[in-house]
């Protein structure tokens, strides 16, 4: 049984004046437990709408949600409990923190929750530490913090309710390259260690195809395609019709191909890249 | 759900009432308001009355929206309707209860202060329906000008409040976000007693009023970076004119309250 599934799903904003749209389109969609899924599409695709639907902070104009099975949208269903289950990071996630201290801004989720004191305690710290906060930051008020620290200390907010679907939209925007690899690397131990299914809301195809296990790509409020991102990127010309950039690792390997080169299509990020030309150049079988 | 409330309330559409000059719908509409409270006799409401309907036509507001602006004054119009209806004396007694009395004049003034009240409203809402707020304060400072030879800071009066109309929405879609976040993380807005409900409110409060600081002080930055200094010598992209429909309706206005008065003056004798 998927862990997370849309059905049918949509949403109007708006609805009965003139300024009406829809941004998520009759979508269909499962995702699997332990997925790291990355999201994309370019602005206004119904990326952020579609994510807000998935904890139950929306409610779809038509359709349902099902969380392990269960339609959050059932009258008796507890939609507060579906967002300890389902977390939600939001864009510039900075922007909310609130508190006197990082160490009790992290534990605002948990509070909620109603657990006791020394849980809160270990799961404040386990995820500052996932996030690289170090110790003594968590004393500090939140204001004082550089950007990205703050970036990170929202997230860690939201990952010490310890979802079982952690989703990001957007968490590396507006970071430089070095914060983006660090938090974008971070992620990936997290869901490698907690084994919980991430969603990952991008438009930069260049982050995502190095991280995630599934691409799932948003074209004007409907799904274009939900599949691994060799299968995904192997449709390149068609992404680039719906106005997305491929990695530009892929678009030197379709540039090669159209030059006649016999090498495989898929090919996403740089290392696995490398591998398959020096093979060629050293006339061997790639290794990976 | 915020987004619900319209501010401003400005109906953005094509008419000739929209394309008046923003200054004589300012001065039209006091010398409305200066028409409905000379008037004394039920003449003027007829006036009022015509005179609504008239813009109303000519502005191409859909009637329900003027009615719709009436609606947050029920309340007022109940009260005062019962206010006089019960207490005012004068006239034939109809009826009497301990303290409670209906009078003739007790009716009467009843239902003039209600239409009177119901024509107020839905006369000024003409304006704000039809004028944005931006070009409703660049009118108000121009109004105002002649109060510069006073010292008085028209200018930057008339900028203070189109930089928080301006940022009005801004502020709206930041709570709307905040609030979805906090509630993300569980903060629970609706429920409990009222103390617990205003406790809920600190994790939006705080990072709103933290947001409303850092972009007043980016936009003033960016101010000065455009070497922003007061009204001085300042050109405008909207220069506001005037045109024949508006001595018309000023003409028609005038006409009006004049008629109101020497109604008034016959009548009071």
């Amino acid at each position: 049984m998927p862990i997370l599934e849309a059905k049918n799903l949509t949403y109007t904003y708006s609805i009965g004046s003139p300024f009406e749209k829809t941004a998520v389109d009759h979508i269909n969609l499962q995702i699997e437990q332990g997925e790291f899924v990355g999201i994309i599409g370019h602005t206004g695709s119904g990326k952020s709408t579609l994510m807000q639907m998935m904890n139950g902070l929306l409610k779809p104009t038509e359709g349902t949600v099902l969380l392990n099975g269960q339609d959050i949208w059932e009258k008796k269903a507890d939609r507060r409990a579906v967002r300890f289950q389902v977390g939600l990071v939001f864009q510039y996630p900075e922007y909310q923190l609130f508190e006197e201290t990082v160490y009790k801004d992290i534990a605002f989720g948990p509070k909620n929750m109603g657990l006791d004191e020394k849980e809160i305690d270990r799961r404040v710290r386990e995820t500052a530490e996932a996030v690289g906060l170090r110790e003594e930051l968590l004393q500090k008020a939140p204001y004082a913090l550089s950007g990205g620290q703050k970036r990170r200390v929202a997230i860690a907010g939201v990952m010490a309710m310890e979802p079982k679907v952690l989703i990001l939209d957007e968490p590396t925007a507006g970071l430089d390259p070095k914060g983006r690899t660090k938090i974008l690397t971070q992620l990936r131990e997290y869901h490698k260690r907690t084994g919980c299914t991430v969603m990952l809301v991008s438009h930069s195809m260049e982050d995502v195809a190095k991280y995630v296990s599934k691409l799932l790509v948003l074209s004007h409020a409907q799904v274009v395609c939900y599949d691994t991102p060799a299968n995904v990127f192997a449709r390149g010309k068609e992404l680039e019709t719906i106005g997305l950039a491929l990695p530009q690792i892929t678009r030197v390997f379709h540039g090669l191909r159209a030059r006649g080169i016999d090498i495989p299509e898929e090919v996403y990020t740089v290392k696995f890249g490398a591998e398959q030309l020096l093979a060629r150049l050293e006339g061997r079988e790639p290794q990976c | 759900m915020l987004k619900d409330i319209t501010l401003g309330q400005y109906f953005p559409i094509d008419s000739v009432v929209h394309k008046m000059d923003a200054r004589y719908k300012i001065i039209i509409t006091l010398l409305f308001l200066v028409m409905l409270f000379w008037g004394q006799h039920f003449t003027s409401l007829i006036a009022g009355l015509l005179f609504v309907i008239l813009a109303t036509v000519c502005s191409k507001i859909p009637p329900k929206m003027i009615i719709r602006s009436i609606r947050p004054i029920v309340p007022i119009l109940i009260i005062t309707g019962l206010l006089n209806l019960f207490w005012l004396d004068g006239g034939k007694l109809l009826w009497q209860w301990h303290f409670l009395k209906i009078s003739e004049q007790g009716i009467q003034t009843s239902v003039f202060m209600f239409v009177r009240i119901c024509l107020l409203i839905a006369g000024t809402s003409l304006l704000t329906y039809t004028t944005s707020p931006i070009v409703l304060t660049d009118a108000i400072e121009s109004l105002l000008s002649p109060l510069k030879k006073l010292n008085m800071p028209v200018h930057e009066l008339a900028m203070m409040m189109t930089i928080a109309l301006r940022f009005i929405p801004t502020l709206i879609e930041e709570t709307d976000k905040i609030m979805a976040a906090q509630k993300a993380r569980g903060a629970d807005l609706e429920s409990g007693s009222l103390m617990q409900r205003a406790h809920a409110l600190v994790p939006i409060l705080i990072p709103l009023f933290v947001s409303a600081f850092r972009r007043a002080e980016e936009l003033a930055l960016a101010m000065e970076c455009r070497c922003y200094h007061g009204g001085e010598g300042r050109t405008r992209l909207r220069q506001l004119k005037s045109s024949l429909r508006d001595y018309v309706a000023l003409a028609l206005m005038i006409f009006m309250l004049s008629a109101v008065i020497i109604i008034n003056l016959i009548i009071g004798g």
